[in-house]
């Protein structure tokens, strides 16, 4: 019997595979398609502190390898969220429960992190710092080392009950500068990566395919850049990683283990096949058996 | 939703860029079913235009690349198809006489709601709109299965001369509930147009496709919707033009 249970900051998950945020709605949605409660853990949609329609049509963009969205952070907002989306999938799903904070200010993500550190349904508080910061001239959050560490900092004030992993975007010089600077300000974990910026032009009618011009790339041609990245990262910090980005199958999911990931989320190959993280993880036994591993736990960063 | 392996039985051209592809496999629910294409990565929703004895009938357009790579495939490969997805036309919503106004390939999934319309003992007029007489396609179908027929080519190739709503208005059927597809000009025109309830199909640019990465969301009056789940078939009045 092959053990697949992992431990996230104290959190036991049955196993390591989460959807990750923005990929699999609030959860409820796949309920009826099949049982939610074979997943390690679920990462809902990204949410803020108002709901937001967000971008216009189109949103996704076919690519080689993978796909751009931009679906600009459509969500019903931080209190639809605690007050009705979690109470509803905590009905049927009794797994590790991450709810995703975005926000365009300091403040936003601290108002939307304290809510979610007093909602019981809620077991981690993952912060997407990928977000243009409004009062910065849009400079996105995740972009330097001051402005990451000023957003953990904020949200570790308020979220004292719950782990805070920082979601880190791999749109930027130096990922380890970014990973240290969030672990000293108080980082329980961290998420990475999020999307690579991206976009294509409809050579027909010669404009962008996506409405809002440009999105973010991913799928499985990601997978071996966001396979280095979280490399380097779990062998800087010494705060767990969850690793994301191009991930497709058991073999994909060992791999980003023994890179240094503690979980591992399936993003967009959700989209091409919604019982992607259920196949995975009915395939992860055999695979581990035939590479004569016990337990998942033991290849953690071996690499 | 559910997820399957269809054999192909046939893949045919049966008018200018359009296919009729039948595949053998499990009977399916909703309005589309989505299709995994070899090679490319986002699946292809394509509407359901029949299905019978273990076989379902597909319609579709070679636009782009993925589509002309499903052109090229042959009787005996597999697709694999995520199903029973969209929320479909509403047939209980007519009475006893309904109107169903097609534009281009909006036809093939109105042949599907025709058959359960009749089916129900109801009273069909189906009017067709092609551009031309090399796209008509199902009009023998529709004749067959209709009690009352149009047909309208925008240059009078085929059938009388002028838009879908020309047709209607020489036609002057009776209905109380009408349902449309086509391009969103043509349904606009339609809605326009025609007295009374009814529905309309809308197409959008889709992720997913079962409800769940956001992708495809439109505002109506309704509030935000997502096209493959709480439609692609609205209400008139819901729809923002």
């Amino acid at each position: 019997m092959v053990d697949l249970s992992v431990n996230l900051c104290g959190i036991n998950l049955k196993n390591p595979v989460v959807p990750a945020s923005g990929t699999f709605g609030f959860g409820l949605e796949l309920a009826d398609s099949f049982d939610l409660n074979v997943l390690g853990g679920i990462s809902l949609k990204g949410t803020t502190q108002e709901p937001r329609y967000g971008n216009p049509t189109p949103r996704v963009a076919e690519c080689p390898g993978g796909m751009i969205n931009s679906v600009g952070l459509q969500n019903p907002g931080i209190d639809a969220l605690v007050g009705q989306k979690v109470p509803a999938l905590r009905k049927v799903y009794d797994g590790c429960v991450i709810a995703n904070i975005s926000g365009f200010s300091v403040d936003e993500y601290r108002h939307c992190c304290s809510k979610a550190n007093d909602c019981d349904g809620i077991d981690i508080v993952e912060v997407n710092i990928s977000c243009p910061n409004v009062h910065n001239g849009g400079m996105a959050f995740g972009t330097s080392p001051q402005a990451a560490a000023e957003v953990t900092k904020a949200v570790k004030e308020v979220c004292t009950a719950k782990p805070v992993f920082i979601k880190l975007s791999p749109n930027v010089t130096d990922i380890v500068a970014i990973a240290r600077a969030c672990e000293d300000a108080g980082a329980d974990g961290l998420t990475l990566v999020n999307t690579f910026l991206g976009m294509r032009i409809d050579i027909k009618q010669r404009k962008p395919v996506i409405a809002n011009t440009m999105g973010g790339y991913s799928g499985r041609a990601v997978f071996p850049i966001a396979l280095r990245m979280v490399y380097q990262v779990a062998h800087a910090c010494k705060i767990p990683v969850m690793g994301c980005g191009g991930v497709a199958s058991a073999a994909d999911v060992i791999e980003m283990m023994m890179a240094g990931a503690t979980a591992v989320q399936v993003g967009a190959e959700n989209l091409r096949n919604p019982f992607a993280c259920p196949e995975i993880i009915a395939a992860l036994p055999a695979k581990l058996t035939e590479l004569g591993i016990e337990s998942i736990k033991d290849i953690i960063s071996i690499v | 939703m559910d997820k399957y392996n269809y054999t192909i039985v046939s893949n045919e051209l049966v008018a200018a860029k359009t296919y009729r592809l039948v595949l053998a496999g499990p009977q399916v629910d909703g309005e589309f079913v989505n299709i995994q294409i070899p090679g490319y990565y986002l699946r292809r929703p394509i509407s359901i235009c029949d299905q019978a004895d273990g076989r379902i009938t597909l319609y579709y357009k070679t636009v782009g690349e993925g589509t002309t790579v499903l052109a090229a495939m042959q009787a005996g490969q597999q697709l694999n198809l995520l199903t029973g997805l969209g929320r479909g036309y509403s047939s209980a919503a007519c009475r006893q006489e309904a109107l169903l106004a097609a534009g281009g390939l909006g036809a093939a999934p109105l042949y599907l709601l025709a058959k359960k319309l009749k089916a129900q003992g109801k009273k069909v007029t189906a009017v067709l709109g092609f551009n031309k007489a090399d796209e008509v396609v199902l009009t023998e179908e529709f004749r067959a299965l209709c009690d009352g027929f149009a047909l309208a080519t925008l240059d009078g190739s085929a059938g009388v001369k002028g838009f879908v709503t020309d047709a209607i208005a020489t036609l002057k059927p009776s209905y109380d509930f009408f349902y449309t597809c086509g391009p969103m000009v043509m349904m606009r025109a339609v809605c326009g147009a025609l007295e009374g309830p009814g529905e309309a199909s809308l197409e959008e640019r889709m992720g997913c496709g079962a409800g769940f990465c956001y992708c495809c969301s439109i505002k109506t009056t309704a509030g935000t919707k997502r096209v493959c789940k709480d439609g692609p078939v609205f209400k008139k009045e819901e729809i923002i033009w």
